[in-house]
């Protein structure tokens, strides 16, 4: 009998002492107490889910013109159309779009795009840095030095030259269709060194460590000494790397977008709201650029203060 | 030093002939150069004699030395979209690009490194504290919508810039420059701010935290017991230990700011280098890129090299040891 009463308790302790020790940790401490990084993390969630959310909240579907009311053009925000008399939150653009339901669209496509590109570099980077870092030698030299030579290059620059081949490359009336992928390949391409160089260097402080030597010795084929026993070791600065890439890839890409070179109008991200709601912008209607550039600042400011704070709390100099 | 100059020097040149293989491969393999040369009525017998007077059918490495040849000579051919020398072209549009990088450029490191001095030594002030909170927002804030906002209040509001264009230009001979008339200084103001405000606020963070950093040095403390007057010992002491990182920092980014003038180019309608290039991307005009392509490169290589011989110059301790070392 005592033995079954000791039992409960230690079946149920597992879960809650998960619980127990994401709420003991360094890490959740630091962000308890960190009212700005708590409101960024709000700021982002509140963006995140509005995104994956849009076509359950958005009021109309904005890319489809069977929904769209001409009459409606040029609404200012909060008040009623002369016309139609109807109100629209954010107001409405040249075709009476409702702007917030561009924007939730928009930012699904900017966050989507970002995500994408920043796991398509993070993959490509923490792949070739592992191989540099384990294998040396000639490979070590080769890929460090391709590094070498694109890091001197602004990202900005490697994405357009990419995105320059594929215009030259593709057919045009694919263009369009490929353009997300493009764009995805083109931002993860500019942005992998990052991820090559720091796994490459803490790959080359672990390979060295008994517990690598031990797998070894015993026989583990390289490729599982990567995976299973360096690459979660190596983990903690490619989440930071990959917090601040993810705000990084989402200004890239609306950068791209604005230039004219990102996703084409059919499918627009936030930048392309951006580069369209430019042209208004000398005949008074502010709110069609100001409302999706301040989703882009808010998403960006919000994802750079969470990197800045993962980037310090998962670093034990900075400690007090 | 010699040695460590010499490898750097041939490390360039490799980067350069890495970067011409690329541009090279773009000219070469990306659609027909042909077909955008003749026009539709032109038969195959043109069409081959055209490509054998161009040596289209020599093998691909006497091709790719035929390329650089050419290209240390400035000649990157004809621009499919203008049908003019690419070089004429980039000529005429470089010096409106070169001012606009070199006005932001000297702006951002000489206000940067103020409030970076003066943010450190005001740690806790209420103007220290807007200034690095604003400067968080800058780090946070796309070029494009800087330049947006800008237009938005100077020149829509506010009517007091021009919105686009680079005004009026004086003519120099082989350059022309906005900055000997009203208009044309009244159109730089904009796109320079756009353009330097993202290095303005990376130089100002960085000097900051240099000087936070050396500020608690022993020397700093040694130097203040001395009774050297605060200005001595900040701007004699501080600064100047402070001032390393910053040279690299700066030379990386005159770099970046050609390269984000692409952006600032676009938003202002400003007639540089960065607009020739976005449009050539646009309209697939790869002799454009290719040469664009090899002059930033060129420029990124030259500042590099520049940057790591200023070290010399900079850190004496550097003369001494590194000569041996090599890098």
């Amino acid at each position: 009998m005592p033995s079954t009463s000791h039992l409960p308790p230690t079946v149920a302790a597992r879960p809650a002492s998960r619980w127990a020790r994401l709420v003991d940790s360094d890490l959740f401490y630091s962000f308890i107490h960190s009212p700005v990084t708590i409101l960024s993390a709000l700021v982002t969630l509140v963006i995140l889910a509005a995104a994956l959310l849009a076509p359950v909240i958005a009021p109309q579907n904005p890319f489809d013109p069977a929904t769209l009311n001409l009459m409606d053009g040029f609404t200012r925000p909060m008040q009623a159309n002369e016309f139609t008399g109807n109100v629209y939150w954010l107001g409405t653009d040249a075709q009476g779009r409702d702007l917030f339901s561009a924007i939730l669209y928009g930012s699904r496509v900017s966050i989507l795009v970002g995500f994408a590109a920043v796991a398509f570099a993070a993959v490509l980077g923490i792949t070739l840095g592992l191989i540099a870092g384990y294998r040396g030698g000639w490979v070590d030299s080769l890929i460090m030095r391709i590094a070498d030579v694109q890091l001197s290059f602004p990202a900005i620059l490697v994405a357009l030259l990419i995105f320059g081949v594929f215009k030259g490359v593709v057919p045009p009336a694919l263009q369009d269709r490929m353009a997300v992928y493009v764009l995805v390949v083109a931002i993860g391409l500019s942005d992998w060194v990052q991820y090559a160089r720091t796994v490459r260097s803490s790959t080359l402080a672990e390979k060295n460590k008994e517990y690598v030597q031990a797998a070894r010795v015993i026989g583990v084929p390289a490729p599982m000494i990567l995976l299973r026993h360096i690459l979660p070791n190596v983990m903690g600065p490619v989440l930071v790397i990959a917090t601040i890439g993810l705000a990084l890839a989402i200004i890239l890409e609306s950068t791209l977008s604005f230039l004219g070179v990102g996703v084409p109008p059919t499918q627009p991200s936030l930048g392309t709201l951006i580069r369209v709601g430019q042209d208004f912008l000398f005949s008074g209607e502010w709110w069609i650029v100001f409302f999706p550039g301040l989703t882009l600042l808010l998403l960006a400011l919000a994802v750079n203060l969470l990197g800045d704070w993962l980037r310090d709390a998962l670093n034990p100099r900075l400690r007090r | 030093m010699l040695a460590f100059i010499l490898r750097r020097l041939l490390q360039s040149v490799l980067v350069m002939l890495a970067v011409a293989l690329v541009s090279f491969g773009l000219f070469r393999y990306i659609g027909d150069p042909i077909n955008n040369m003749v026009g539709q009525e032109a038969t195959m017998a043109e069409r081959d004699a055209l490509r054998d007077s161009l040596g289209l059918n020599d093998p691909v490495p006497v091709q790719f030395l035929r390329f650089v040849a050419n290209a240390a000579r400035g000649e990157f051919g004809v621009s499919y979209r203008m049908a003019r020398p690419v070089a004429d072209v980039i000529a005429e549009r470089l010096p409106a690009t070169l001012e606009l990088a070199l006005i932001s450029g000297v702006g951002a490191l000489v206000i940067g490194i103020a409030l970076g001095v003066y943010t450190a030594l005001r740690r806790d002030g209420w103007l220290s504290n807007a200034i690095m909170g604003l400067s968080l927002v800058g780090v946070s804030l796309p070029t494009f919508l800087i330049g947006i906002l800008l237009i938005y209040v100077f020149a829509v509001e506010l009517k007091v810039l021009p919105a686009f264009g680079r005004g009026e230009v004086v003519d120099l001979g082989w350059w022309t420059t906005g900055l000997l008339t009203t208009s044309g200084l009244k159109s730089l103001i904009m796109p320079a701010i756009t353009l330097g405000l993202y290095q303005l606020t990376l130089i100002m963070r960085l000097v900051r935290a240099e000087m936070l950093e050396v500020l608690r040095t022993d020397y700093i403390k040694f130097a203040r017991a001395r009774g050297l007057s605060n200005r001595a010992v900040h701007f004699g002491h501080a600064l100047k230990n402070t001032l390393l990182p910053v040279i690299t920092i700066t030379g990386l980014q005159i770099g970046s700011i050609i390269a984000f003038a692409i952006i600032t180019e676009t938003v202002f309608q400003w007639p540089g280098v960065g607009l020739l290039f976005i449009t050539a991307v646009q309209f697939v005009d790869i002799p454009v890129m290719a040469a664009y392509l090899v002059l930033i490169a060129l420029i990124f290589v030259v500042i590099n090299l520049i940057v790591d011989l200023l070290y010399f110059v900079v850190d004496p301790r550097l003369r001494v040891q590194r000569s041996g070392r090599g890098h």
